[in-house]
Order: C-alpha cells, then structure tokens, then sequence
C-alpha cells in the first residue's frame, strides 16, 4: 500500500503531507471516492487539520464507524467519512487498529456529534476511543457479552 | 397575632425524570433520562437500543439482493429512500447504469415517499402540541399514497421495489393516472393544513423560539437534511451531490433561518409543495423503455425469456443460488432521505456477500441532538423539540 502517482498530486494529499510527513500512510480511488490511511495515532491531528484548514474546510463530519478485517492484523479499521461544504468533496479516512489493544483517540472534542458514533463502534466491535466522555455501550444492553460485529461473533450470538 | 408560617425549605438538588420509553410522545421506544430543575431540563440523555436488530450484521450472511427487504425496515416510514440508498451504493460498487425510466420512477416513489413520511411527522408532532384534526388529515392522505404503494409494490410499506439494477416491477396500467389524482389532490390538502397551523396562536406560541439550532451547532452535531436547512444552510444533497437522474428536474431547496421548531416546520411544509412539483415533472416525463439494466447475471432475466431460452434459465438459476459477485473495494453513497442524509457504505471482499455494510442513519444523529437541545427547556417544551427533529426509532436502533 502506498500513494499511487495519479493521486499524490491531489491537493489534500499534498497539504497532509506538508501538515505531517507520516499523515498519509496510503490512498487509493475506488469509483470516484478517495480513501486516505491514516496513522491511528494521528488521526485527531489529522481531522483537526482537514477542518480547520481553510483551503479544505473539511468540516462536516457524515459518519464514524468500522470494518473488521478478522483474521488480517491490524484487523479493525475505523472509517471516517468527511465532507467539505465549501467545495462538497467527500474523503474517507482509515486508521488500522490491532486486535490485540483497539484504541485511539476520540473526535468528541472536534464534532459533539461524534459521541454517539464512537460510542456504537465501541460497543459492536469493541474499539475503545481515548478522551470519550462517556464511552459505554450504545445499542446492545451493559451486560452484553463480547461485541457483535466482530467477524468472530457467530450471527445466531453465542448460545 | 399567630406566628407567621415558613415554608418549608425548597430542595436545591435536581430531580430525575424517566421520558419513555413507554411515552406516546416519544414515536416508538426512546427513553430519554432528563435532569429537571424544577421544571427547566438542566441535562438531557437520550438512551436507545430497544429496537436493535442486527441488521447491518444480518447483511453480512445474505446475497446482494437478499438485503433489500432487510432494508425497508431500518426507516419503516421511508423505505423507498432506504431502498434507494442501498441499490445505488451496489451500483456504484458494480459500476451499472440504470435505465432512464427507472431513474424517474425512483425519483416519483421517493418523493412520494418523503410526502409520507412528512405527513407522519407533521401529524404527530401536532398530535403532541394538541392539533388532533391534524393528525387525523394527514394520516387520510398519507392513506392515499400508501395504496400507490401498494399498487406498483403489492406491500403498502415494507415496499422492497427498487431492485440492483432498476424495479422490481413494471408499473401497472392505471399507475398514472392514479398518481396524476393523488398530485392534483396534495397540495389543497397542504392549504388545509397550513391554514389550521401557520398562523395559529396557539401552534405559534409553543414553537417559535423553542429549541433553536445554531448553523455551527448542526455541524458540530452532524446534522443534515430538514433539520439543517431550518438553521440556514441550504444543503440538499438532491442539488450538491445529484443521484438517480435528480440534475434534470426543475425545483427549489426551501430554507429557513430561525433554526426553531416552527422554521423546522416551515421547512417540511415547503419540501412537501416542491416533492409534489417533482413528482409531478417525473410522472409527466416518464420515459418508456425498459425498467432494468442489460446485466445478465446481476438482474433477474424476463420472466418470459425464461421460459423460451436457455441462457435466461441458466442465468436465473445462477443468480438465485450463487448470487452476483462484485469487484473488491467499498463505496459510500448518500441520499437525501427525509430525515437527512440517508448513507449506505458497503466493504466488497469480491464475495457474492458484502463483508460489511453500515448505515449512516439520520435518525440517531437527530435524536443525539436532542442532548443539545433539551437543556435550558421547559420539560413542557421537550415534547415539542422531541417531535420537531423527526426521527424513527427502527433506523435508531436498526
């Protein structure tokens, strides 16, 4: 995985890069829709940026959710779909998280409106969100057992 | 002279109150936990989940098509906007084109739809605030729209009619002329509502002012659609981002800037007089031809082609056990459903299964926003701003 030539002269590549060396880890263009990888640990950095520079104005957040990639490690990816009202470009960005420890930072801080996005990722898959006000379950009950959407989560539950 | 009385002293600690998740007022099983001060709302937290069923987990054990029924039931009151969403997202996945006449129909049903599923909202919120005879009408011609429903799907809400790769059916013989009535009908029907609400003392008075939301509050809380253009930004992803053929039709995106109860209302009311002008310029231009993609092997062949040639047969057959399978890759798309941006993200591993589909639903960032909006409130007033953001609980929980 890496930056394929086409894109990397894409300017929100270019600016991340500038932001911080590491931001882009790799991109790919599926059916007109741009996908950064973005290191876990920077992906707050990396939102603020997007929201505040004023050339890109990334500042709606549309959704937060996962994908888990069992048995590939990193196996969960967190998926971020961002839209800029100013020009109505749309990015996705994905941070790989390890199975072993699944965490990162929360974008609580940056959009409210998160909480309750992280909060249904942490429940169905079990990725916990640093600095998330109030990180518990959301739609399955507190005293569930294990986090359904994982891949090694049977659809019938555990009997 | 006797002593004079005191009173006993007044608590300064805040009461707990339980609203639902048996509450009438509350469309279904939301439960929202207040902190009241009296009767002023210091803290509200809004606890769902009642409804939850799995279905984005489900999805992953069905074919591609096999989804579609499972996606009438996330929004029961718009399930041909949820319809929408996920055909076009495997369109995009697939790279298909559809046929113009089924883009059209696509874009009748759904404003339709969005007329239906306003209807409900107006209804019930005028219910809460004490318009009975208001929800007793739009329910009456929300009846109207459920038989055209019924007409070209057979179901009157669990519709499943858009297909990968078109409709389901072609529309039956008298589906003009049925929709031609109910057009004609709708908007001296919308007078009639307008004339018992708009200037209404009463309607005025519990909803201007109340429960205002800020343009930077609605980014912040993810907001889109009706709820958003009441707070001044006009953004209608039929015009900035157009889907299913929407760039050729002629119509306006209604804003309102109070960002209160009453413009969220205005809102609605004006979206439901430009759903019927589109529906009326999609009816009126309905191109013929067919109503599904040339894909053998992801649509169904004819029925009568099945029956005469082999290759069709053979096709149907594969289809039904094996499924299609799509390339490797995943892709967003997003629709303006009437509660908001509707997404459907689906993650192809290149399986005749989707390894992940996610519902981006505008219902749960609506009723988040109830955390925001509730505060400083008269627990009187929760009531009006609870029914003002529309949402459904079955694309809440899903």
């Amino acid at each position: 995985m890496s930056i394929p030539a086409e894109l990397a002269a894409r300017p929100v590549i270019q600016k991340l890069q500038a932001f911080h060396p590491r931001a882009v880890a790799a991109a790919s263009n599926f059916r007109g829709e741009l996908t950064l990888v973005v290191p876990a640990e920077l992906i707050r950095a990396v939102c603020e940026f997007l929201r505040s520079d004023p050339g890109l104005t990334f500042n709606a957040l549309t959704d937060v959710t996962a994908v888990d990639r069992y048995p590939v490690e990193p196996r969960f990816e967190v998926v971020y779909h961002l839209r800029s009202l100013k020009t109505g470009e749309r990015l996705r960005l994905k941070a790989p998280v390890g199975g072993e420890q699944p965490r990162l930072d929360s974008l609580v801080a940056l959009w409210p409106g998160a909480h309750m996005l992280e909060r249904e990722v942490f429940d169905l898959f079990g990725v916990h969100f640093n600095d998330h006000p109030h990180l518990r379950r959301l739609l399955m009950p507190d005293d569930w057992q294990g986090h359904p959407l994982r891949k090694d989560y049977p659809v019938e539950g555990y009997r | 002279m006797p002593e004079p009385v005191t009173p006993p002293p007044v608590p300064a600690e805040t009461m707990t109150l339980n609203l639902g998740p048996q509450h009438p007022s509350t469309h279904g099983v939301l439960r929202v936990v207040l902190e009241l001060d009296g009767e002023t709302i210091v803290r509200a937290a809004p606890d769902i989940g009642y409804l939850h069923t799995g279905i984005e987990k489900n999805a992953e054990k069905l074919y591609y098509s096999q989804v579609i029924p499972l996606t009438d039931r996330i929004d029961y009151l718009a399930p041909l906007s949820n319809n929408l969403a996920y055909c076009l997202a495997v369109e995009k996945l697939l790279g298909l084109e559809i046929p113009p006449r089924a883009q059209w129909m696509r874009v009748l049903l759904t404003e339709l739809t969005r007329i239906n599923n306003h209807l409900v909202w107006l209804g019930t919120c005028a219910l809460e605030l004490g318009a009975m005879s208001v929800f007793l009408y739009c329910f009456r011609e929300r009846e109207e729209i459920l038989k055209i429903f019924e007409l070209v799907s057979g179901q009157r809400m669990m519709t499943s009619y858009f297909r990968i790769g078109g409709l389901a059916l072609e529309p039956p013989p008298d589906f003009p002329d049925r929709v031609d009535q109910l057009l004609r009908m709708l908007p001296g029907r919308f007078d009639e509502y307008e004339d018992l609400l708009t200037e209404n003392r009463i309607w005025l008075a519990r909803t201007r002012g109340v429960g205002v939301l800020t343009p930077d509050d609605a980014f912040a809380y993810c907001i889109t659609g009706p709820n958003l253009r009441a707070s001044g930004v006009a953004l209608d992803l039929r015009k900035a981002e157009p889907y299913s053929g929407y760039q050729n039709f002629d119509f306006d995106v209604p804003v309102r800037t109070e960002g209160d109860v009453y413009a969220r209302y205005a809102v609605r009311m004006a979206e439901m007089r430009q759903s019927v002008r589109i529906a009326r310029q999609a009816l009126d231009g309905l191109p013929p031809g067919p109503i599904r993609a040339d894909a053998p092997g992801i649509v169904l062949p004819e029925r009568d082609k099945m029956k005469a040639e082999m290759e069709a047969l053979i096709y149907h057959f594969k289809l039904v056990v094996d499924g299609f399978a799509p390339p490797p890759g995943e892709v967003y798309a997003g629709v303006e459903s009437p509660k908001g941006e509707l997404g459907c993200y689906l993650v192809s591993d290149g399986s005749p299964r989707p390894w992940r589909m996610r519902w981006r639903p505008p219902s749960l960032l609506n009723v988040q926003l109830l955390s925001k909006l509730l505060p400083g409130h008269l627990l009187a007033d929760a009531i009006a701003i609870i029914a003002s953001v529309d949402f459904v609980l079955g694309e809440v929980d899903r």
